[in-house]
């Protein structure tokens, strides 16, 4: 593996070959906001947080799928990145019913978070105020889609780190849904494995554990990240 | 098949040549208005009339002048009927013998025809679709020919590039650089790909290629396949065109039989095999990324470029994708010489482009232009201006990606720059003539419609983006919204535009962004006074 | 020196904002001398008074009332601050606009009719009992809106530390764990 040499933020670093521009930047401490990046699982540069400046190229690119290359100028915090930031978390609350007294996500939640990072002290589009219901037909868990983002993590753990497949995406635009299996519901789902990875990797609090209370849910995202690296750097000790 | 086969075959065709052709419209508007049954008519007539040794009715394709149809053409005395029906087709074998027939006629010398220049549609309206013999009578397949035999890959890339075509699907993407590009990324496995998922409201060109032309298609994506080292090729066509799909599978079967598809084409070791894959109705699945993600069998979304699809496409291989017309026009080029293809057009825009004219216009259907006609030629001359005396307002192209154009630009050479200049684009070809009566604000309300309801929902701007848009602009149209709001929306454009991960998010605020440069004072006419802050006097209240 | 005259009103909400403004406790006490509460729940005033210079909303607009209230604030007030969740966000009170329209009718029905022990019936006496909208909205989606301070309630000190910027003439900014929802 070659070792690139760029820059991000007028900073100097080295990446290796292959590596992400989010990946170099977080080795150097330079953060990125990120919400539908999940370490342990692939990328796929939708929630368009992490777009970054390159010198050279007209258009934003996501940090998580672009990869370093030698010279490389990149700005990841200017002014235009932090408009786009803010009015991408803005438009996301304005989109679901986000009501986060009511969460069992509170305080633990990636989206509030970015939402905070990003200065975002009220919403300026209207609020859309769709009416989306609750699975609660599963055993041990529950997924509320009115909190749900479309991050699909859920959706990237289920299929490449369980196996099982039972999540997927159905229907198009604002109207795109998490699914069970064939759009049935979670209670009914024959391949889900109960395993809680989508649980875990869930950013808001549109999935969840049942008996959980407001502000209770902390996702255990090390779980996610040990079994990936067990898995392909044989790393079996946390 | 060798040269020899093939020459032979063409012989054969033209020598069973009757002395009278009538070509009868067997495309999708003009079937919509019955011409099986004129055909079917026709044929009966010349049987009756016992004249079956010296007229031929040809099933043709698609002959331009679509809102007249069902259309029938007589050859050689150079007549096209018009507005044809079952009851009196008769009457126009009755002509043949002498005397008129009891049917419209209309100028086949007229501007809209006269104006045109065919490569692309040349054998659209003469050849019949369903006959590969009718598209090997009029040189089909020579151009594959003589690639396979005279050419290295190599030097078929350069011609390409010497030709100077453009990518018809919209963006105009140098054809030859992105061959070249496929051609040199490294991989055993290489794919060609023809986009025929046209989803632009009111663009019907591609499909007219198709159900007119099939073979010329396959000829395109066969010769650039050899160029490019692809043994593989996948027509992705919308499923709502059945007409262009049964004929394509009729044309992959016809020309596997004659050893023009398939294993060791013209005896060579070039393979190539081309399969049909249906799309299912979602306008992103035009987008490339989304469109190879449908071929894979997967949920058909974008995914951020690079890797361009030329190093990494489909199932990961390095991957070529053009557009029908794209491929429709290569044949042509290889007959003819890049030279001949790169003396048409203009400067940076080489060729001719196809438009598919609609809207309020007189003469709405197809026509194939060269590149750099202005704009007034096409729409005055050719279409006839607006029906009932009225005028011209503004002409969209490019449908939910495009911008309009207003009247006073009508003098605009149609090439690439000058409609980007303009803040539209070449788009596929769909250009919608608008009159005095289209309330712009509805025009880009209509389009941002369609972008919401047609994004994938994969990133965010484009899914909440679009939907915030749809509703100020609806807002505005109820007489309910303020400057803010308006000032809302075009921040709400800039943001969508720039941080949309393809390309139906970055160009879904086209239509608006355009109709507010040139028609903002109808915007601005619909806004309410702001009421909002009334009374308040901002300042921050200090300690008195 | 002259008081800054301070108004606080409750629309639609818990009141759980004006209990987290109880919770300043001795700030009140120490910034009496600045201020001057001109209008608020706590206090008997009738008539929402000419010349306020800051007033801190609490609730969504919700019914007609809170409409025409908002409306007045606003031309009687140099600087509004959305209060709380339900102002900022219109929190759960819209909840009832998952909905859609008509969903007043429902509302009511579930809330007097079927949850009910006694006596159902929809209260209904024009001019006395204020109209539901059909959209609860956040504050700044009816009138402008200069500082938000969100948080449901916001806890005292986030309020301590908000109008202390106010009264110092600042322009506020909450940041860190000052700024948060829910």
């Amino acid at each position: 593996m070659a070792a690139k040499t760029l820059t991000i933020d007028g900073k100097q670093i080295t990446a290796e070959e292959g590596e992400t521009i989010l990946q170099a930047a977080t080795e150097a401490g330079i953060k990125i906001p990120t919400l539908c990046h999940l370490e342990g699982v692939y990328d796929i540069g939708a929630c368009r947080l992490c777009l970054v400046e390159v010198t050279g190229t007209p258009k934003l690119l996501p940090a998580c799928t672009l990869k370093v290359a030698e010279g490389m100028e990149v700005s990841t915090d200017t002014e235009r990145l932090r408009k786009y930031r803010r009015m991408t978390l803005e438009l996301l609350f304005a989109e679901r019913n986000h009501v986060c007294a009511v969460c069992v996500a509170n305080g633990h939640c990636e989206l509030q978070t970015l939402a905070y990072s990003q200065g975002m002290e009220h919403v300026r589009y209207e609020y859309t105020f769709p009416k989306w219901n609750v699975d609660n037909t599963h055993r041990l868990f529950g997924m509320d889609h009115n909190r749900c983002i479309l991050c699909t993590r859920c959706v990237r753990v289920c299929w490449h780190i369980e196996g099982a497949g039972t999540k997927n995406v159905s229907g198009r635009g604002g109207k795109s849904k998490i699914i069970t299996d064939l759009n049935q519901e979670w209670g009914d789902s024959e391949s889900c494995t109960e395993c809680g990875k989508c649980v875990m990797s869930c950013p808001t609090g549109a999935l969840f554990q049942k008996g959980s209370t407001v502000g209770e849910s902390e996702r255990d995202r090390n779980k996610l990240e040990f079994i990936v690296n067990a898995r392909e750097k044989k790393q079996w000790n946390a | 098949m060798i040269l020899n086969d093939l020459i032979a075959v063409k012989e054969k065709e033209l020598a069973s040549q009757k002395k009278i052709v009538l070509r009868c419209c067997m495309a999708a508007g003009c079937i919509s208005s019955d011409s099986k049954g004129v055909k079917e008519q026709l044929e009966i007539a010349v049987t009756e009339a016992g004249m079956q040794d010296e007229v031929e009715v040809r099933g043709v394709g698609c002959m331009k002048l679509c809102c007249e149809g069902p259309l029938v053409a007589v050859d050689p005395k150079n007549e096209l009927y018009v507005k044809v029906t079952a009851e009196n087709a008769p009457s126009i074998i009755a002509s043949l013998k002498g005397g008129k027939a009891n049917v419209e006629q209309t100028d086949p010398d007229a501007a809209f025809f006269k104006k045109q220049l065919s490569i692309v549609l040349a054998n659209s309206g003469i050849v019949n679709p369903e006959r590969i013999e009718s598209y090997i009578a009029a040189d089909g397949y020579l151009a594959l020919h003589e690639v396979l035999n005279e050419m290295s890959p190599k030097e078929v890339v350069e011609a390409m590039t010497k030709s100077g075509l453009r990518g018809r699907g919209g963006a105009g993407f140098p054809t030859g650089l992105k061959w070249g590009t496929v051609a040199k990324s490294p991989g055993a496995k290489k794919y060609v790909i023809c986009n025929a998922d046209e989803g632009d409201p009111g663009a019907f060109m591609d499909r007219s290629v198709l159900e007119s032309d099939p073979h010329s298609v396959l000829e395109g994506m066969a010769i650039a396949a050899y160029a490019v080292g692809a043994d593989q090729g996948y027509l992705y066509v919308r499923a709502e065109y059945p007409l262009a799909i049964a004929r394509l599978h009729l044309a992959i079967k016809q020309a596997k039989s004659l050893g023009l598809l398939g294993a060791g084409i013209f005896d060579s070791p070039f393979n190539f095999n081309v399969e049909i894959r249906i799309g299912a109705g979602a306008f992103v699945c035009g987008e490339e990324t989304a469109l190879m993600m449908s071929v894979e069998g997967k949920r058909g979304t974008p995914r951020p470029r690079p890797p361009f699809p030329a190093e990494s496409g489909l199932f990961g291989c390095p991957t070529l994708l053009n557009n029908v017309e794209t491929f429709a026009n290569v044949p042509a080029i290889y007959r003819n010489g890049a030279e001949w293809f790169a003396g048409i057009g203009t400067e940076k825009s080489k060729g001719t482009k196809v438009f598919a004219l609609a809207g309020k216009i007189k003469n709405t259907g197809l026509i194939e232009v060269p590149m750099g006609t202005p704009l007034r030629t096409i729409v005055e001359e050719m279409g006839g201006g607006a029906p009932d005396g009225g005028k011209i307002k503004a002409v969209q192209t490019g449908g939910p990606s495009g911008g309009c154009i207003p009247s006073q630009h009508l003098d605009t050479p149609v090439d690439y720059e000058s409609l980007g200049k303009l803040g539209s684009i070449m788009g596929s070809g769909g250009m919608i003539v608008m009159d005095e009566g289209t309330r712009m604000v509805d025009v880009a309300r209509f389009f941002m419609e369609f972008c919401m309801d047609e994004s994938c929902g994969k990133c965010i701007p484009c899914r909440a983006g679009t939907v915030q848009m749809h509703n100020i602009l609806d807002k505005i149209l109820k007489r309910k919204a303020t400057g803010r709001d308006l000032a809302k929306l075009e921040e709400l454009c800039d943001m969508v535009r720039n941080t949309s991960l393809c390309g139906l998010g970055q160009t879904a605020p086209n239509p608006t962004m355009s109709t507010l440069r040139f028609f903002r004072n109808e915007y601005e006419e619909l806004l309410q006074p702001d009421t909002f802050g009334a009374g308040a006097t901002h300042s921050q209240p200090v300690t008195k | 020196m002259e008081r800054i005259k301070i108004a606080t009103v409750w629309l639609g909400g818990c009141a759980g904002c004006h209990m987290s403004f109880l919770d300043l406790d001795e700030f009140l006490v120490d910034i009496a001398d600045k201020i001057q509460v001109v209008y608020s729940p706590i206090a008997d005033v009738k008539e929402y008074p000419e010349g306020v210079d800051v007033c801190l909303i609490e609730g969504a607009v919700c019914n007609e009332d809170n409409l025409e209230l908002i409306h007045k604030i606003r031309a009687r007030t140099k600087v509004l601050v959305s209060f709380g969740d339900c102002a900022v966000t219109a929190n759960v009170p819209a909840m009832r606009n998952q909905f859609g329209l008509g969903n007043t009718e429902s509302v009511l029905q579930r809330a007097y009719i079927e949850n009910a022990q006694y006596n159902p019936v929809i209260p209904k006496a024009d001019g006395i009992v204020p109209k539901l909208l059909d959209r609860v909205l956040p504050v700044h989606e009816t009138v402008q809106v200069e500082y938000y301070m969100p948080g449901c309630p916001p806890p005292a000190e986030r309020i301590k530390a908000l109008l202390g910027q106010v009264l110092a003439g600042q322009t506020p900014k909450l940041e860190g764990t000052q700024l948060k929802f829910g």
